[in-house]
């Protein structure tokens, strides 16, 4: 389809059939949304998309390319092509109609109620959306800052930092160690650490078989633990040395120059050190005053923010009870935000709040698994309503449904995100 | 369909609306019997049936499945065990429609009887080999097929297609809008009959999938409505 539905739906007859709007009397109602991920690019489409017109959508986003943070890990198995994971906003623009405007924000004015632009220019709202994503705390990891993300990748934000990191992967000396530093909660995609050591194991265990890998990880326990644990085991044995809290994993530190890694005391040389910092809502709901603390306080019908009722935060960076921090979420609580602000902008008929998430995670080839949970607000927060989780010893079969199953979800989200 | 004086109107209540595939009643045993010879090959019945490729099939009314000492069962099988699986009428009609989508991941290669009428005299010939039906819950004997024994009060419910709409971006997470299936099946533009029945197969955990089972758990009569009323009906 190539219809660009405000155009076609044109004036006059369509005029009838038009919701009523309640725009504060400056005509079509405006919906600002900053943040182009699985939140953001979702909720501009459906807002677009089921308004037919009625609503006037802007969505800031820097980057041309979206490049998918979620099933980056399997770019560096060797599963994708970096191109398979990049998409862009060229649909949203031509059969939604949304104005899609490639800048940084830098900055809410929320009693004038405009976004300011890295560009130049105030763009105003009604409603506002910000689904920044994920920035770094400062100083999580002693030794390590942004600065120092080319010689260490986080490889938490897709694109470049994830080719950097495959990169550097592929120019392992033979038996060379690639280290990790996991993140403490709460985090974006939990089981995402452990995927990518899946991923990077199953890369060396190809390509160079004796090479190690050394995870210092401040966390007890971490998301599909016994499953994860059970495939090194079963494929990369003795490959996987993971140090936990018992073993001083909370007091790690890096030298960037030097390229070691200290775990409470002890010294290690690495090839690869990819750091994975505590994080924080992205920077513009810091800037916007709409957070508390490192993430931003929603309530739970609506995804509004407790401070400001024009404003909505949507995936990682909100705070909204028992979801995890994902793609899925994201794009899930996206879909009710969208349903709301309809509501308070046009007559649209506003339905009770549903949220679901499942994290499907890749252990190697063909060995699928899979988490899962329903979520509905209750006792002012979002909250969980009961889930699954795949089990150890599933067979072959099983497990290779479950991975030809999240490529049909990828493929699924994207098309939901993009159009 | 010449079959369809078999259906026992008296006893089931609904044929005038049911159709007569989602509503068959006891089998033919004689029909049973040479349909069982696909089966033949793998599964014995009757007097000193013994397990062979597959297990042998004495008794299976009322037993749990993945259960009989001796065979090596699938761990497939030995899951769908240990979460309850019980052999009735039901179970076997929708297990005898399409193995893997009740057991995904059984050994048994069998793509299944697509007639129900088939199923129903193959239940009816495997009937004959188990307990008196004294020790088997009424059910059984004139159970109808798993897939279609929904209240015809459910099947009946006009769905509100405008909330369909909104309950269905649930559903495009995975399910493409544009009935593309790229690892995940197409849902788009299903009779309203087969999605509700689908649906609630789901809810009822007669269909195994965990997403599916999650996701049409909490959905009630009037959203499964209303989201194969969305379904069956998008705009292009």
């Amino acid at each position: 389809m190539t219809i660009n539905r405000r155009l076609f739906i044109g004036t006059g007859a369509a005029m009838l059939a038009a919701p009523m709007v309640r725009a504060a009397g400056h005509g079509m109602p405006r919906v600002v949304v900053v943040g182009g991920g699985a939140g953001g690019a979702t909720a501009a489409r459906y807002i677009a998309k089921d308004s037919d017109g009625a609503i006037d959508v802007t969505l800031i986003e820097p980057t041309r390319t979206y490049f998918t943070c979620f099933f980056s890990n399997l770019y560096l198995g060797g599963f994708k092509e970096i191109d398979d994971l990049g998409h862009t906003y060229g649909t949203l623009a031509s059969d939604y109609g949304v104005n899609v405007v490639h800048d940084w924000a830098i900055g809410v004015d929320r009693d004038a109620k405009t976004v300011a632009l890295a560009g130049g220019g105030r763009v105003p709202y009604d409603k506002l959306i910000l689904s920044p994503g994920i920035d770094f705390v400062d100083g999580s990891v002693p030794g390590w800052d942004l600065s120092s993300q080319n010689a260490m990748p986080h490889a938490y934000k897709g694109g470049s930092q994830t080719e950097l990191l495959k990169a550097q992967v592929m120019a392992m000396p033979e038996g060379g160690t690639f280290a990790m530093i996991a993140p403490p909660n709460p985090y974006r995609c939990p089981p995402g650490p452990y995927e990518r050591i899946s991923m990077v194991a199953y890369w060396l265990s190809q390509n160079n078989p004796t090479a190690k890998i050394l995870v210092s990880d401040p966390k007890d326990k971490f998301s599909k633990q016994g499953l994860f644990e059970e495939g090194w085991q079963k494929y990369y044995g003795g490959m996987i040395e993971r140090i936990g809290p018992d073993f001083g994993a909370e007091n790690t530190s890096v030298d960037v120059a030097a390229m070691t890694i200290d775990i409470d005391g002890s010294v290690e040389n690495v090839d690869v050190c990819n750091v994975i910092p505590a994080m924080k809502a992205g920077r513009i709901a810091e800037l916007a005053g709409v957070t508390d603390g490192n993430w931003a306080p929603v309530n739970p019908d609506d995804m509004s923010s407790k401070v400001d009722p024009d404003i909505y935060v949507l995936g990682d960076a909100s705070e909204q009870g028992d979801m995890p921090k994902s793609g899925f979420s994201a794009n899930s609580q996206a879909k009710v935000c969208a349903n709301a602000i309809r509501g308070a902008l046009t007559d649209s008929r506003v339905f009770p709040a549903k949220f679901s998430n499942t994290c499907w995670s890749l252990i190697s080839e063909n060995d699928g698994v899979k988490v899962g949970a329903n979520y509905e607000p209750a006792d002012g927060k979002i909250s969980s309503t009961g889930g699954f989780v795949s089990q150890k010893g599933e067979d072959a079969a099983l497990r290779k449904a479950t991975y030809e199953e999240s490529e049909g979800w990828y493929a699924g989200i994207t098309a939901d995100m993009f159009g | 369909m010449t079959r369809g004086a078999c259906i026992r109107a008296s006893t089931i209540g609904l044929a005038l609306v049911v159709q007569a595939s989602w509503a068959h009643a006891l089998g033919n045993i004689e029909n049973g019997e040479s349909l069982f010879r696909q089966c033949a090959g793998c599964h014995e019945v009757g007097e000193g049936a013994r397990n062979r490729v597959g297990p042998q099939l004495n008794g299976i009314f009322g037993r749990t499945a993945g259960t009989i000492e001796g065979f090596r069962y699938s761990n497939a099988f030995e899951r769908a065990g240990a979460k309850g699986l019980e052999w009735h009428a039901e179970e076997l009609d929708v297990f005898l429609e399409n193995p893997k989508q009740l057991v995904p991941g059984t050994r048994m290669s069998f793509r299944g009887f697509k007639d129900p009428v088939q199923r129903a005299d193959v239940i009816a010939y495997l009937r004959q080999y188990s307990d008196s039906p004294s020790d088997l819950p009424e059910a059984d004997a004139t159970a109808t097929a798993t897939d279609h024994d929904l209240a015809p009060e459910i099947l009946a419910l006009e769905g509100d297609a405008e909330y369909g709409e909104y309950l269905s971006s649930e559903c495009t997470t995975c399910h493409q809008i544009d009935g593309a299936d790229a690892g995940i099946p197409s849902i788009v533009f299903w009779p309203e009959t087969d999605f509700v029945v689908a649906m609630h197969a789901y809810k009822n955990k007669r269909r195994e999938h965990p997403v599916m089972n999650m996701i049409a758990g909490r959905l009630n009569e009037e959203e499964i409505a209303a989201l194969a009323a969305y379904f069956s009906n998008l705009e292009n």
